[in-house]
């Protein structure tokens, strides 16, 4: 398909460089400011003995409590010492903690998930047990029950707990490498004879490295809270300060000094947040190159309304211009496209991919891409104005009178409901039937477009027929309300030539039958040939000509036109075999 | 014939799971030959490249390059130019690792198969863009800054660098635009008189498969229906099934495709 | 479906009988300083040999799973060592309180993450920002912290809730309620914060399915596509989240239990897990195993009646 909001996004996607992007992290607000505030927290721990003023461990029996001043800035603590000290040290023993935590999750888990996805079926299936089973157990209850037997570090309970959050890891690698195991760069890679260590290496790890990266983040402010919350309940060690240990005695001493619970709280809910937005920003960079993917101002549609047009065109577009956002205001699609389709007649709108002749289809129905725009123009629809338009007006139209066939027959049919109900919600809501004339009208059209056991294909679920039915479903849900507009976007490009030949003919039938209107979107010429009255075709945003078929064929005007037929390849000459005369690497050096 | 064949393949079967994909397939290409392999969706014909590359598994069967059996030995463990044939794959937009510099692409095959340093594959490089009229600076530059068709051609320049004496290649225009896919296919064209090397094509589109192809393959359900010298296949075909495809496929001329509707509806009708 | 459920069933019980096995030689299996710490420093080495054997820790570690393995099949789990108590009794009395707790919260999570998940890829724009921003607080406070500011904030400071104590449901409704709105609270809110982005996530993803644009040009209207079509296909996702919810909210529970002195499983736990009581320990491993369990096959149940796919085979 044509989709220009596609076109958008693939480049952008995954092929951003790893220096460009360490860089547009940076460069981005929120990036920046987790990446300082982490930044600060790494030196706060390293340099401790420097920053703190006190020693953490000093008791001054007379600040029991005591409220921030006095040397002790965020006050004491219930024995009486420096809770800003403690929290300075703290960091240290957090920040190891959670290094550790998240070293062995990463480990584990990628190592893991690597060779699960790579290597799939038998490996993958006890290696997922397994850890679907690690996610079954709740990380905090086990840590408790293995307290006794791990000792009183933290630092081996954070070893089981980077076990416990390895799942994570191992899920996302997983699938990461089982969706670009597939690919044909892999495939290729493969043909030239690389070794499965070196594919996972060269492309694999590629792919792999920035989500890993983001899921790094993430689990940090997991490994963290949990750490923190098991020296909150007194399973650490008492000796040396930590973030958690200081809320806990802040907890007992409660109603003393309230103020003294916010400051470890504090600490450890701003470290969280920084890994968070750095995983956030990083993932935003990564899906939209770091550009807010913020509308720009609408112009005011120029163009005249109130324009007439012949009693004999139905569908008529003047000056049309799409547009989807861009990094500067408005990226133009469409550059004011002129059209008119006559009643009862077949248009096919050609064009190469990005010539805009989908947008132009989507446009009249009002359901352009994300972020699409009609910029400028008018679109006549019977002599009523589209543009501008609202959703409930249009809603009057679409279904109804115009109707639409997509492309990808299986996609366009919701998976979690039967067939039936599919083709009966919109004639109840649209028609406003019943739900049992709804249901005979379905049924008949199903009949009708040639499905050979109707009521069967009425109570299937899309995923148990085939493509060749399905598009047939599509096109009796387009009809089923005697449209005067049918829109279809490349309705056979995704099937098999020989369906394609049968869709086609149902088509013909209907249009026949019915007196539709059709505008059919398409980049096959065949297509055009076999059942086109009038054809425009599409270069860049632009209509080049329009003409009747046999006209176009006969006697193309543009050079464009021109060079499309001439690389149809119809009745070309065959080639003759002769074995080549020479040794073939001899003639490639 | 056997002797005067670069591949040949003989009673290849190939299962998913229980399912019956490939059954008892011959097939062979001759050095220098286009050989086109022609059917519709789950035919089969993507499977029976990929069990030639070594990528895709044989169950039964043998696949005989140059007289030694090939059937499930993955690439890396061939030897001799069984190690060179290479793949032109459909999409060049997931054919090509988009992290990769056209350079790291076109010289991975060469270093993996040790036969030029780095450096020497570098230089190699520049010689290879040039047989695929690319301009030498695209060395340096990512694959998201070419078109479609710029992208193919780097995947052939890919399959070049060995020197070849077969590529499959799987749909390699049918992702491509009208005009493209023409250029594209005359490049193939160019490569193969000026090196000789033998194609594989897979494709689901008779014309496509008529221009480039000395003799075709007709494949249905695993089977393959119709084997022949390319005109005969493509202008006269005898299989009731290569009928059928043949006529289903609409021309780009309004009054002979009515002629031909009216056939194909005839043809159906008679069956 | 029935062999989906079979599967599902006894893929469970392995998993309970392999942690079970685990966690045993884990905790049992270091158990040296258990009787010096029960019985004090001036116990003599005879004492503590006679209590090891009284305990029956002195036997090989797969005899005395032997024996355990064998009481807990008959529902028994072996006697606390610390309080004058069998396990099982003492657990029964307790995960009705922890269940009542999670499971509002549970509960609570889900409907706040799909209202605010749905509202935020629905809207987009500012409304999504704000949920965002929501989601990064409310991952960031952890929920323990959270508590005890709830508990300054409205038991101490403005004295609207009790700030301790449990109330079983049977003895006041009233007060049981009351005495759940804070930890419920502290526990839902970091609850929140990942669902409703997820679920934000799968309902973005359901609304830009090409069937949506089908539907929209068939005529359907734009609420029946977000309520009857995305929602019915971004609910599997929302359901696997919402029982990873429950796992965690099961391990926050046990710190939250200790602040607001809630007698549930996990204060019970963290208890035990001071004085080193082992078989309480092994008693509560399990006894979660077996709630996790069945919760994810309800859950699983419950996905593969929305699937079609699965739901015909």
């Amino acid at each position: 398909m044509t989709d220009a909001s596609t076109q958008i996004k693939a480049p952008l996607s995954r092929e951003k460089q790893r220096s460009s992007m360490v860089k547009s992290v940076l460069k981005s607000p929120l990036g920046a400011l987790s990446v300082l505030l982490i930044l600060a927290v790494v030196l706060t721990a390293i340099f401790a003995p420097l920053i703190a003023p006190n020693d953490p461990a000093a008791i001054q029996i007379f600040r029991v409590n005591a409220p921030p001043g006095d040397g002790y800035l965020l006050g004491g603590d219930g024995s009486g010492r420096d809770i800003f000290s403690r929290l300075v040290y703290g960091a240290r023993n957090t920040l190891l903690g959670t290094l550790i935590a998240v070293g062995v999750a990463a480990i584990v888990g990628v190592a893991a998930g690597l060779a699960a996805g790579y290597h799939g079926r038998k490996l993958e299936v006890g290696a997922s047990w397994f850890f679907d089973a690690l996610m079954a157990l709740p990380a905090m209850i086990v840590l408790l029950a293995f307290y006794q037997a791990l000792g009183a570090s933290i630092h081996l309970s954070m070893v089981v707990f980077g076990v416990m959050l390895s799942p994570g890891f191992f899920r996302l690698t997983r699938t990461l490498v089982k969706g670009v195991k597939n690919e044909l760069y892999v495939d290729a890679a493969r043909v030239s004879g690389l070794s499965d260590l070196r594919i996972i290496s060269r492309h694999i790890l590629r792919v792999v490295r920035a989500p890993v990266v983001i899921q790094t983040s993430i689990v940090a402010g997991i490994a963290l809270v949990i750490q923190a919350g098991l020296e909150f309940l007194g399973l650490g060690d008492p000796g040396t300060p930590t973030w958690g240990g200081v809320l806990q005695s802040a907890f007992e001493n409660m109603y003393v000094s309230p103020q003294a619970v916010i400051w470890p709280g504090l600490a450890i809910s701003i470290t969280v947040a920084s890994f968070v937005l750095l995983a956030n920003s990083i993932r935003d960079q990564l899906q939209h190159g770091g550009q807010p993917a913020r509308q720009p101002k609408l112009p005011e549609r120029l163009s005249a309304f109130g324009r007439q047009t012949e009693a004999d065109v139905l569908l008529s577009l003047r000056g049309v211009k799409i547009g989807y956002p861009g990094t500067s205001g408005w990226r133009e699609v469409v550059h004011g496209v002129d059209l008119d389709v006559r009643r009862g007649e077949v248009l096919g709108l050609v064009g190469e991919s990005g010539s805009g002749k989908s947008q132009t289809a989507f446009a009249v129905l009002g359901l352009l891409g994300t972020g699409g725009h009609v910029l400028d123009g008018s679109i006549l629809f019977d002599g009523e104005e589209l543009l501008g338009k609202s959703d409930e007006e249009m809603h009057g139209l679409r279904g109804k009178r115009i109707a639409y066939v997509p492309q990808e027959p299986m996609s366009n049919l919701d998976p979690s409901f039967r067939i039936g109900s599919q083709l009966v919600e919109p004639l109840m809501t649209v028609q406003g039937m019943s739900r049992r004339e709804a249901r005979a009208h379905a049924l008949d059209m199903l009949g009708r477009v040639g499905l050979p056991d109707p009521k069967r294909t009425f109570n299937a679920y899309p995923h148990e027929i085939s493509g060749g039915m399905a598009q047939r479903v599509l096109i009796a849900g387009a009809v089923a309300t005697y449209p005067d507009l049918l829109i279809a976007d490349e309705p056979t490009t995704a099937l098999d030539v020989t369906v394609q030949a049968e869709i086609l003919e149902l088509l013909r039938e209907l249009q026949a039958e019915f007196g539709m209107t059709i505008v059919m979107v398409t980049h096959n010429f065949g297509v055009v040939a076999d059942i086109c009255d009038s054809v425009a075709v599409m270069r860049q945003g632009e209509i080049v000509e329009q003409n009747k078929v046999t006209d176009l064929f006969a006697n193309p005007t543009h050079d464009y036109t021109r060079n499309l037929l001439a690389a149809v390849l119809d009745d070309v000459e065959v080639r003759r075999y002769s074995p080549p005369k020479f040794a073939p690497q001899e003639a490639a050096q | 014939m056997s002797h005067d064949s670069l591949v040949e393949v003989r009673d290849l079967c190939v299962s998913f799971a229980t399912h019956q994909v490939i059954k008892n397939v011959c097939l062979d290409i001759r050095p220098g030959e286009t050989v086109g392999l022609v059917g519709e969706s789950g035919s089969g014909k993507t499977t029976i490249g990929r069990s030639i590359l070594g990528i895709g598994p044989a169950n039964s069967g043998r696949i005989l390059f140059e007289g030694v059996d090939i059937a499930n030995v993955a690439p890396r463990d061939r030897v001799g130019d069984a190690a060179r044939i290479q793949a032109v794959f459909q999409d060049p937009y997931t054919s090509l690792n988009p992290s990769m510099t056209i350079e790291d692409i076109l010289t991975e095959p060469m270093v993996a198969r040790h036969i030029a340093t780095r450096d020497e594959a570098r230089l190699k490089v520049r010689e290879l863009l040039d047989q695929v009229s690319l301009p030498a600076d695209a060395a340096q530059r990512y694959p998201r800054e070419f078109s479609g068709g710029q992208r193919q051609r780097v995947a052939i320049a890919r399959a070049l660098a060995l020197s070849p004496r077969l590529i499959v290649c799987d749909e390699p225009v049918s992702a491509l635009d009208l005009t493209t896919q023409a250029t594209v296919m005359d490049l193939f064209i160019e490569i193969q008189e000026r090196t000789g090397v033998a194609y594989l094509f897979v494709s689901h589109d008779l014309a496509v498969v008529r221009h480039i192809s000395h003799r075709v393959a007709v494949m249905r359900g695993g089977e393959i229906v119709e084997f022949g010298e390319c005109d005969q296949v493509t202008a006269r075909p005898e299989h009731p099934y290569t009928r059928r495809l043949l006529l289903a496929a609409p021309v780009a001329d309004p009054i002979r495709q009515a002629k031909r509707r009216q056939d194909f509806l005839n043809l159906d009708a008679g069956s | 479906m029935l062999k989906y459920l079979s599967r599902k069933l006894l893929s469970g019980i392995c998993l309970l009988f392999i942690v079970s096995a685990v966690t045993f030689v884990l905790i049992f299996g270091s158990t040296e300083n258990v009787a010096r710490n029960i019985l004090g420093e001036s116990a003599t080495a005879e004492d503590i040999a006679a209590y090891n054997h009284q305990l029956g820790i002195d036997r090989p570690l797969l005899v005395q799973y032997g024996s355990w393995l064998q009481g807990a099949l008959r529902g028994d789990l072996g006697d606390s060592w610390t309080r004058n108590q069998r396990v099982a009794p003492s657990l029964q009395s307790r995960l009705p309180v922890t269940l009542s707790i999670v499971g509002v919260a549970v509960l609570l999570t889900g409907a706040f993450s799909v209202l605010l998940g749905v509202t935020a890829a629905v809207r987009r724009g500012l409304a999504d920002q704000i949920i965002q921003v929501i989601s990064v607080v409310g991952f960031a406070m952890p929920n323990f912290w959270l508590g005890l500011l709830l508990v300054l904030l409205f038991a101490v400071q403005l004295q609207w809730l009790p700030p301790t104590g449990y109330v079983s449901f049977s003895t006041s409704p009233q007060q049981w309620a009351a005495g759940l709105v804070l930890p419920v609270a502290a526990l839902v809110f970091s609850g929140i914060a990942s669902s409703s982005q997820q679920v934000r996530g799968a309902v973005i993803d359901a609304l830009n399915q090409d069937y949506v644009r089908t539907l929209r040009a068939r005529g359907v209207r734009r609420r029946s596509i977000l309520y009857r079509h995305a929602l019915r296909n971004a609910l599997p996702a929302a359901l696997t989240v919402l029982s990873v919810q429950f796992v965690a909210l099961l391990g926050g529970a046990a710190v939250i239990e200790r602040i607001f002195a809630i007698p549930g499983l996990g204060s019970l736990t963290v208890d035990a897990a001071l004085q080193g009581d082992v078989p309480v320990l092994m008693g509560v491993v399990v006894t979660l195993v077996i709630v996790v369990v069945i919760v994810n096959i309800m859950i699983d149940v419950l996905n593969a009646m929305l699937n079609p796919k699965v739901r015909l085979q």
